[in-house]
């Protein structure tokens, strides 16, 4: 084992837990109501909410899972890129207007949003059940990225003690957050986007200078690898794929649970719009932290004999904390991999919280006790998250890691068929609730087969138009189909809902 | 001052058109896939989409100051 890396990793870990519990008393309020638990009491200005949804949005497994696909696919791994160039003018366009709707009307969630603006309860719970179902798995491959570094400090992997560490910051994790809501992952982002900067810029500083700069770097990269392979035949290959890829994961992350609690826990609509600037310093860092499957590949560590194991437990997901283990010293290495086990930390506390959130009030209070106390519905929401981490632990020790992998991208098929009610909710209110409804499920049942037909290992599937074969992102192609569905079905569903009235009448 | 904060109508979304600009750069995925000119060893494909993450930041504040300006939508 690394001793020197173990302890400097311990000692972060432990500060970020005593600061999880001290954030109950930051910004002090009652956390028995649900918008001060679950939303931070929606007073956190431009600097916290820089610092929440960066921490919130940019995940370890993004760290982890970024730079391995780059080292793995390469140039079209990139497409992480694109896509976080654009999901700034979009969070700048569409969010502030649904931040200043909630906040008028106490909305804590997505869903609540749909229900006021639809009157559907039906509609709403389609919105919270998604959001919910689209989230586990993203919480189970946060354990994968803490689990990949755990591994990589060389504790012995597998078995029930190989799973002790990870369950142990886990039951961490659930007991600061069932204390102090979304307060502390909002301080304990400060500790974890504070290290990942210094990590990454020292990354992207040293590592090159030891391997003869960045043109070395990119020397070593098989061509073919380097950039997109050009379309060819009635193709149009991997252009449509990297741009589909880019804009649909763009229209999907806001609408992820995770993303709304960090926008509606924020003070005014003018933050998130300052924050649509601010916050592409992550999109930075995440370029760079690309790149650095290239220098995992220059570095030649998957070659190394000392990394075997962890490339055969781990796959290319080891890449990154090899790179670091050869490239740093001893102590820095700590550094590095507590910032990214700290960066699971951040967004799991957000997501069960967001879970909970919906669970709370558009199950239990909508169905299941119409009549409850808020200080029950905090109480439901505290015990929620619990349950969600459970889950999501359970979930990555006793089914194989494919199964979240797989789970995750099906996530982002699903979530982006809220696009429609959220959207045109905004805009266009006219729209009928059950044509809606129906777009909900008919782009869920088509996103999902698109993937089924590609054996749920790529969300690319080869749509054919005119003899042409557009190879695009499942999601944005069945949000399309979703959209179609709702324009064109609520004049048919308007009149015949009329007629059902008057008839009622009669 | 031409513009009333109180002007209403579509034609108060006219600056957000500059938010179009970095969706047409980075979806026009032939005009950036290719190797040179290179910037200090790092392909063009490389180091144009990370100007653009720059560029892009650039273009919503140009739209932020500009509606600053012009007052806040209702």
């Amino acid at each position: 084992m690394n001793v020197t890396a173990t302890t400097i990793f311990v000692a972060l870990f432990l500060l970020v837990t005593c600061l999880g519990f001290v954030a109950a008393r930051w910004r002090k309020a009652d956390l028995n109501l649900l918008h001060e638990w679950g939303l931070g009491g929606r007073r956190f200005g431009t600097v916290v909410t820089w610092f929440l949804l960066g921490g919130d949005l940019y995940t370890a497994y993004t760290f982890i899972a970024v730079p391995a696909l780059v080292f793995g696919k390469g140039a079209m791994g990139f497409f992480a890129v694109p896509y976080t160039i654009l999901i700034y003018p979009i969070l700048y366009m569409v969010f502030p207007r649904l931040w200043a709707i909630c906040h008028a009307r106490g909305h804590v969630t997505a869903a609540d949003f749909v229900r006021d603006r639809f009157d559907s309860r039906m509609l709403a719970l389609a919105v919270a059940v998604t959001g919910i179902v689209a989230t586990m798995p993203y919480i189970a491959l946060q354990l994968v990225g803490m689990e990949v570094v755990i591994g990589a400090l060389g504790f012995p992997s597998g078995g029930w003690i190989g799973h002790l560490p990870l369950i142990i910051a886990f039951l961490i994790l659930a007991a600061f957050t069932y204390t102090s809501g979304l307060r502390a992952p909002a301080l304990i982002a400060i500790v974890k986007d504070t290290l990942i900067f210094v990590t990454v810029i020292a990354a992207v500083i040293v590592i090159p200078a030891k391997l003869g700069g960045y043109g070395a770097i990119f020397a070593a990269v098989p061509k073919e690898k380097l950039i997109l392979a050009p379309p060819s035949g009635d193709s149009l290959g991997a252009y449509s794929a990297y741009a589909t890829l880019a804009l649909g994961s763009a229209l999907a992350l806001f609408l992820y649970p995770h993303a709304m609690t960090g926008i509606l826990s924020a003070s005014s609509g003018d933050v998130v719009r300052r924050n649509a600037a601010l916050l592409s310093a992550y999109s930075f860092v995440l370029g760079l932290i690309a790149l650095l499957g290239y220098m995992a590949l220059a570095a030649g560590v998957d070659k190394d004999p000392a990394y075997a194991s962890g490339f055969s437990a781990y796959g290319s997901n080891f890449a990154v904390p090899a790179l670091f283990l050869a490239s740093f010293q001893p102590w820095f290495v700590g550094v590095a991999f507590a910032a990214i086990a700290i960066g699971a930390l951040v967004p799991a506390a957000i997501m069960s919280i967001a879970c909970a959130n919906l669970f709370t009030r558009n199950l239990y209070k909508e169905f299941l006790r119409p009549g409850c106390t808020e200080a029950e519905e905090a109480r439901m929401a505290k015990i929620v998250s619990l349950v969600v981490k459970v889950g999501a632990v359970v979930f990555i020790l006793a089914l194989p890691q494919a199964y979240a992998i797989q789970l995750q991208l099906l996530g982002g098929i699903w979530i982006i068929q809220l696009l429609p009610p959220i959207l045109l909710g905004l805009y266009m209110r006219s729209i009928n609730a059950s044509a809606l409804l129906i777009g909900w499920a008919v782009g869920i049942a088509a996103g999902t087969y698109m993937a089924a037909t590609q054996s749920f290992a790529s969300s690319v599937y080869p749509l054919g138009v005119l003899g042409v074969t557009i190879p695009g992102y499942a999601a944005l192609y069945s949000v399309l189909l979703n959209f179609l569905i709702a324009v064109a079905l609520t004049p048919v569903l308007d009149l015949t809902g009329r007629r059902g009235a008057a008839s009622a009448a009669r | 001052m031409m513009s009333k904060p109180e002007r209403r109508g579509l034609h108060r979304y006219v600056p957000r058109l500059l938010l179009a600009v970095p969706f047409l750069v980075v979806l026009w995925v032939p005009s950036y896939n290719r190797i040179e000119p290179q910037l200090g060893g790092i392909p063009f494909f490389y180091w144009y989409q990370l100007a653009w993450i720059l560029l892009g930041a650039v273009f919503v504040l140009i739209v932020y100051a500009i509606e600053r300006r012009l007052g806040r939508e209702p």
